[in-house]
């Protein structure tokens, strides 16, 4: 008794391109219809920013308005972050989901998925970056620079996002519950978007923590964004660092990511 | 013969449990296998070895000629999956599922497009195609996730469980639905914890228990095998359930007994048993409000080819469920 050999179909190529993008769609269709996934990175920018320029602007910087100048590049970047570990919540609770066997039963790449995951999460940080910015500009936080390096600092800034959020992606496939994600995600964030010259300038800080925030590579991110927005610092160093990080933690993490994924397939 | 799929000694271990302890399973190309268990038998871990979500431990396994591990890219373009819950996604419409998927097996837009469209009108689905799934029905929702398993043409559909928790109605709707499938020439997985849905669509059976085949056949073969029919007789006149009894157990040789108000039920061993009641009846001039053939449950299988009642094994269960 033998067994029949069938005709496969003949696939098409930049498959993991074409079926991220299609996947990709297919998150941002779920983001948009329930709008309300959104409130975390719409609302903790105006809340951020409201509680830390009245509450400290005056003691730090002498007024609101100049410390509203000095916090908001950075506190952009803070808001990011946390809205990069909602990529892993929302993977973690979709993979347990059937339809996730049905992508696994499918012929694309087992990166396909989570690729696609990351690409329609891109739009939690444009509406991040926009919500920041555009609170900032009402408040009466004003640009510097010109625009081609304001959209050069909302380019790094997606790009070192986007590279994070493989990092969550890992844990998200990981864990067994989005909370365990949440947990671990603010216990690494908080000493990473904190323990930096976000809120107050490093000079002023303990020598202790000053080390920490001379290696901290968020440090560098926030310089990047305040030399490209503001026009204070010096631009190549910043954002090299930041360029290299992201490329490192992507490089590092996105394959891991997939790795784990196919074993828990 | 050919196989379009063919599984030999499948043997899968989940921590102490032993899920599958070496079972073979086989359809000829164009056929219905039937896998007809209960729940933790091994049904679902021997569908997702097939369909390359789980490797097994021991054994192997081929679909269309290709090894499931090491031609999975190869098989997973032959296949169509449909799960025992419905995987669909809730948030997108009808057509936004079919489309995704239509785009993920590489067809053209216009093609994804198209196809869904026709799969929709197919399934009853026309009108709801625009709305998200989750304000669709339990039945609906099953036809959606049949039609996604379908977009890609597969000439191999595995469908677990795809009546399990729908009404007798919807139940039909899904058997026609597979019936038509095999008018294009696929070969179908189908397992089920019911007899008469192995017995409506199966061309094959395999009766699997604690991750072993325990019985294979045709559905002829192994009802006789089981034995055990049941006729039903349900008189218009109660008044003459006396004589229906005597007639009964003229024909039948056996006892009857009364399963409700009105009826009487007599086990039927041979196949001329039905018609011979029949023709007694009609001389006799009783007319009945119900005469059926009823086929053993799955109990009743169980209970005559293991001798003992169908097990039920919660953490077994729910260990299937959960991988």
């Amino acid at each position: 008794m033998t067994t029949i050999t069938l005709d496969v179909p003949a696939g098409r190529p930049f498959g993991l391109l074409r079926h991220s993008l299609a996947l990709g769609k297919r998150s941002l269709i779920k983001t948009l219809r329930t709008p309300e996934q959104l409130l975390d990175v719409t609302l903790q920018p105006v809340i951020f920013i409201l509680v830390f320029v009245y509450l400290l602007g005056g003691a730090i910087a002498g007024s609101t308005h100049a410390y509203l100048q000095f916090l908001l590049p950075a506190i952009t970047v803070q808001t990011l972050m946390f809205a990069s570990m909602a990529t892993g919540t929302n993977l973690n609770s979709d993979v347990k989901k059937g339809v996730f066997d049905r992508f696994r039963s499918l012929p694309i790449s087992r990166a396909a998925p989570l690729v696609g995951a990351v690409f329609g999460d891109l739009i939690r940080f444009v509406v991040s970056i926009t919500v920041s910015f555009g609170f900032g500009l009402i408040m009466g936080f004003r640009f510097q620079t010109n625009p081609v390096e304001v959209i050069g600092a909302i380019l790094l800034m997606l790009f070192f996002a986007f590279s994070l959020s493989w990092i969550f992606v890992l844990v998200g496939v990981l864990v067994r519950e989005p909370g365990a994600v949440q947990g671990i995600g603010f216990v690494t964030l908080f000493p990473l978007t904190f323990g930096t010259n976000m809120m107050v300038k490093t000079d002023t800080l303990p020598s202790w923590l000053q080390a920490w925030v001379k290696i901290n590579p968020v440090t560098d991110v926030m310089a990047s964004v305040r030399a490209l927005t503001l026009g204070d610092g010096p631009i190549a160093g910043p954002v090299t660092h930041t360029l290299l990080v992201s490329a490192g933690i992507l490089v590092v993490f996105a394959p891991l990511a997939v790795r784990a994924y196919r074993r828990r397939a | 013969m050919t196989y379009a799929f063919q599984a030999e000694g499948l043997v899968k271990r989940f921590g102490a449990t032993t899920a599958l302890a070496g079972i073979d399973l086989a359809a000829r190309a164009g056929t219905v296998l039937g896998v007809l268990g209960p729940n933790g038998a091994g049904k679902t871990t021997a569908v997702r070895i097939l369909a390359t979500l789980l490797r097994a431990d021991e054994g192997r396994a081929t679909v269309g000629g290709y090894d499931v591990v090491r031609d999975a890219a190869k098989v997973r373009r032959l296949i169509g999956l449909t799960g025992q819950y419905a995987s669909v996604d809730e948030d997108l419409t009808g057509q936004q599922n079919l489309e995704l998927i239509g785009s993920l097996l590489d067809l053209r837009r216009k093609d994804s497009r198209s196809r869904a469209k026709e799969l929709l009108e197919q399934f009853g689905l026309a009108e709801a195609g625009g709305r998200a799934a989750k304000t669709y029905s339990g039945g609906m929702r099953r036809r959606l996730d049949l039609a996604a398993s379908l977009v890609g043409r597969p000439s191999v559909i595995y469908l677990d469980e795809p009546t399990t928790g729908l009404d007798p109605v919807k139940r039909e709707d899904v058997w026609n639905m597979v019936r038509s499938l095999l008018d294009s020439g696929v070969t179908v997985l189908l397992t089920t914890q019911y007899l008469d849905e192995a017995d409506a669509l199966a061309d094959e059976i395999s009766v699997i228990d604690h991750g072993s085949v325990i019985a294979h056949g045709t559905p002829a073969e192994l009802k006789h095998k089981v034995g055990g029919q049941t006729i039903v007789v349900r008189p218009s006149d109660p008044g003459r359930l006396d004589e229906v009894d005597r007639l009964l157990r003229e024909t039948t040789g056996h006892e009857t007994e009364s399963s409700g108000r009105g009826v009487l039920t007599a086990p039927a061993d041979d196949d001329r048993v039905f018609t011979t009641l029949v023709r007694r009846l009609d001389e006799a001039g009783i007319g009945v409000i119900e005469l059926s053939l009823r086929l053993p449950s799955l109990d009743e299988v169980f209970f005559t080819l293991t001798g003992a009642p169908v097990p039920h094994q919660n953490a077994h269960d729910s260990l299937e469920m959960a991988v």
